[in-house]
């Protein structure tokens, strides 16, 4: 089954004389993962929803270079980052939003001292910024009187400081919103970071993911929101190996919000 | 006292802060052998840095007991050094009790630092029940088996006997102040909270006796307070002094933001741009000697103050999650290894005339893994706990650089992630012209 979904390239939209509002960085994960464009998908719905003119680079979006540069590759950082960069800076962007935390701290950090410079917006905060202009209202549906937990992506939190636009939202979906014990600044790693989505562990007592999701699990949720498709995956595992999939959910943010408005 | 001993205390004066000083110097000489960064940028937020975390110790509270029992000691080491002032011009030129002519206020004063005084003794034995007797993980952590468990209890120590001696001192003369009809120098000053309960214990002990163990008292504070503060440079309780330039000079771009190596930028310029000659000479000092670090000597100046800083409170390490699941990493080592790798690199210096002499060991592989560098998932738990704003993080990055750029001795999935990256523009195998198709999936 195929759905309309309105997703146009820059390609496009410039062809049609306009230039879009914001561009939506999709990353690699939100392009390829299967659970990850889930994600993408719940995000572009909400977006055609509000009327927002957006577009994607498609086919010229390339790794930020967040991985290579954590893992210690600073050459190919760099290339990635020029390449994007020559690209973004050719269509004059000026804005851009993505679902993806390290996409996210990469395209607002590190690339302005390499000639990229951007407004980069997290989704959560673009949408609760189309919540606060009136664009796009949010209700309970299925999720009212829901017990949600929420995990801080480290790069969304710690690194830079956005804690209240994802509580912002998910307060109103009339759910019950319970904290872990470790949140915010204190928040435990998911264990994806720094490249460690793409390798194994180092030999130690316990898989980050599982120590995560046990905070999770202590607040007794019905639903755990992420922000960040890895973050998304490892507490996805935790909970299969908590044996926990039939009873909690583990849904990204924008999930949440299209989901609640059956969209 | 006598000319005898002024001359005496002049002395040690002389070589309490000389031998001090010339530490200092050794620590300031060590900290430049790390490459140069700009740290000078912005004064304005430095200084609220420092005056947040360093004076306010905001960061500190985070964990209220320890916290709290800390701003006590703090507060007691400043305040009571107020008294130090009039314990140095007393004993250089013989007076008693210089300052008090200011009547009621000195003995406000010298009433405050006996409570201050009796406070830290409280705190510093609470301290040393966490540490030995409760055993929180962080401090009885196997980082600091040996050495610095022990001297984590030598400081709480000195602490102690130096505030009883203190508290010891006052007693007595207030003893020899109350002797009806006065006794020799000793006139009616100050209020003593404290001590007055001590006083007694001197009841039927002979005059010239108590005038005797005052003056041990006085000269055995004022000793050990110079053992104390050469004992810093041997210890890891420089925090007290490093603490801030440290968070004065620390990052403040966003905790996200790896730092940008410039000397690839130039490369990678060079390499995209299609009019650039691949034959042209390589300018000199275009190209560092290395990329990353495997040694002190690669890290940056900050880096190096970090690991002088550090006083193994361990409150990364027990907010790291690799640490947490049993993971060789530690932040805390992290910074212990660079400080003592750094020493040893000092010490090389001292015994070879002012230079280097290679001596077949690095900071890498003799003092820290590459089990324990990849062990980091980057989180920042490490740099946001810290309470004078270390960063191991920046550590650990510089290092898996020199692992990934000069040794290419990545773990495999981690090569194959970066080929993915390289060839296809995704860490996974997937064509880029395939970027768009969940839109019709």
């Amino acid at each position: 089954m195929s759905e309309v979904l309105i997703v146009p390239t820059m390609g496009e939209i410039l062809a049609q004389g306009k230039q879009p509002e914001v561009l939506f960085w999709v990353g690699c994960a939100g392009s390829f993962d299967d659970r990850a464009k889930k994600i993408t998908k719940a995000f572009v719905r909400i977006l055609n929803r509000a009327n927002v003119t957006f577009a994607v680079l498609g086919t010229e979006e390339s790794c930020t270079g967040d991985p290579a540069k954590r893992a210690g590759n600073e050459f190919l950082f760099q290339m990635q980052a020029m390449t994007n960069i020559e690209v973004l800076n050719g269509y004059e962007i000026k804005k851009i939003v993505t679902a993806c935390p390290h996409c996210f701290n990469t395209l607002k950090n590190e690339y302005p001292e390499l000639g990229g410079k951007y407004e980069v917006l997290h989704h959560t905060e673009f949408l609760k910024s189309l919540l606060d202009d009136g664009r796009l209202t949010i209700e309970g549906g299925q999720f009212k009187g829901k017990r949600i937990t929420f995990h801080d992506p480290c790069y969304l939190g710690r690194a830079n400081n956005v804690y209240e636009a994802p509580r912002d939202l998910i307060q109103k979906l009339d759910a019950e919103f319970v904290e872990m014990k470790r949140s915010r600044a204190n928040g435990l790693c998911c264990g994806a970071g720094g490249a460690q989505m793409f390798k194994d562990a180092e030999p130690g007592t316990k898989e980050v993911n599982v120590e995560r999701t046990e905070d999770a699990l202590e607040t007794q949720p019905d639903i755990i929101a992420a922000g960040c498709p890895f973050c998304n995956t490892m507490m996805t595992d935790g909970i299969k190996n908590k044996e926990k999939e039939g009873t909690v959910k583990v849904l990204d943010i924008a999930e949440l919000i299209a989901n609640a408005q059956d969209l | 006292m006598s000319y005898l001993d002024s001359i005496l205390f002049a002395v040690l004066l002389v070589f309490g802060f000389g031998y001090f000083f010339s530490n200092i110097i050794k620590i300031r000489r060590n900290i430049n052998l790390g490459i140069d960064v700009n740290r000078k940028d912005n004064p304005k937020a430095r200084w609220k840095n420092m005056a947040m975390i360093a004076l306010g110790q905001s960061k500190m509270v985070k964990r209220p007991v320890a916290g709290i029992l800390h701003i006590i000691v703090y507060a007691g080491f400043i305040i009571i050094n107020i008294e130090l002032l009039e314990i140095i011009i007393d004993g250089l030129f013989g007076t008693h009790r210089i300052f008090a002519f200011l009547g009621t206020l000195y003995n406000v004063l010298i009433g405050s630092f006996e409570i201050l005084a009796l406070l830290v003794i409280v705190s510093v034995t609470l301290f040393w029940i966490r540490r030995n007797a409760i055993k929180l993980k962080r401090l009885a952590n196997k980082d600091l088996a040996g050495f610095p468990k022990n001297d984590a209890n030598y400081i709480l120590y000195f602490e102690l006997v130096l505030m009883t001696l203190f508290l010891f001192m006052n007693a007595t003369d207030l003893h020899l102040q109350n002797i009806p009809g006065g006794f020799s120098h000793f006139i009616t000053a100050g209020s003593y909270p404290v001590s007055q309960f001590f006083e007694p214990l001197f009841n039927g002990v002979s005059n010239e006796s108590v005038l005797l163990l005052n003056e041990i008292f006085w000269w055995l504070h004022i000793i050990g307070i110079f053992i104390f503060m050469n004992y810093l440079y041997f210890s890891k309780h420089l925090h007290i002094l490093l603490a801030f330039p440290n968070t004065y000079f620390a990052d403040l771009n966003p905790k996200g933001q790896l730092d940008n190596l410039e000397s690839v930028t130039n490369e990678v310029k060079m390499m995209m741009d299609p009019t650039a000659d691949p034959y042209a000479a390589v300018p000199e000092n275009t190209v560092p000697s290395k990329f990353g670090a495997s040694d002190v000597q690669d890290l940056n100046w900050v880096q190096l103050l970090n690991a002088y800083t550090c006083t193994e409170c361990g409150r990364c390490t027990a907010a790291c999650p690799a640490n947490i699941t049993g993971k060789k990493l530690s932040p805390r080592k992290i910074m212990m290894d660079t400080r003592d790798r750094l020493e040893e690199v000092g010490k090389n210096i001292d015994a070879n005339k002012g230079v280097f002499v290679p001596d077949n060991k690095s900071l890498l592989n003799d003092y820290i893994t590459p089990e324990e560098l990849w062990a980091c998932t980057s989180c920042n738990a490490c740099v946001e706990e810290c309470p004078v704003n270390i960063s191991p993080l920046s550590i650990i990055m510089d290092m898996r650089r020199y692992l990934v750029m000069e040794q290419s001795a990545a773990p495999t999935p981690i090569n194959a992630m970066m080929t993915n990256i390289e060839n296809n523009g995704a860490p996974w195998q997937y064509n880029q012209q395939d970027r768009l198709n969940w839109k019709n999936e």
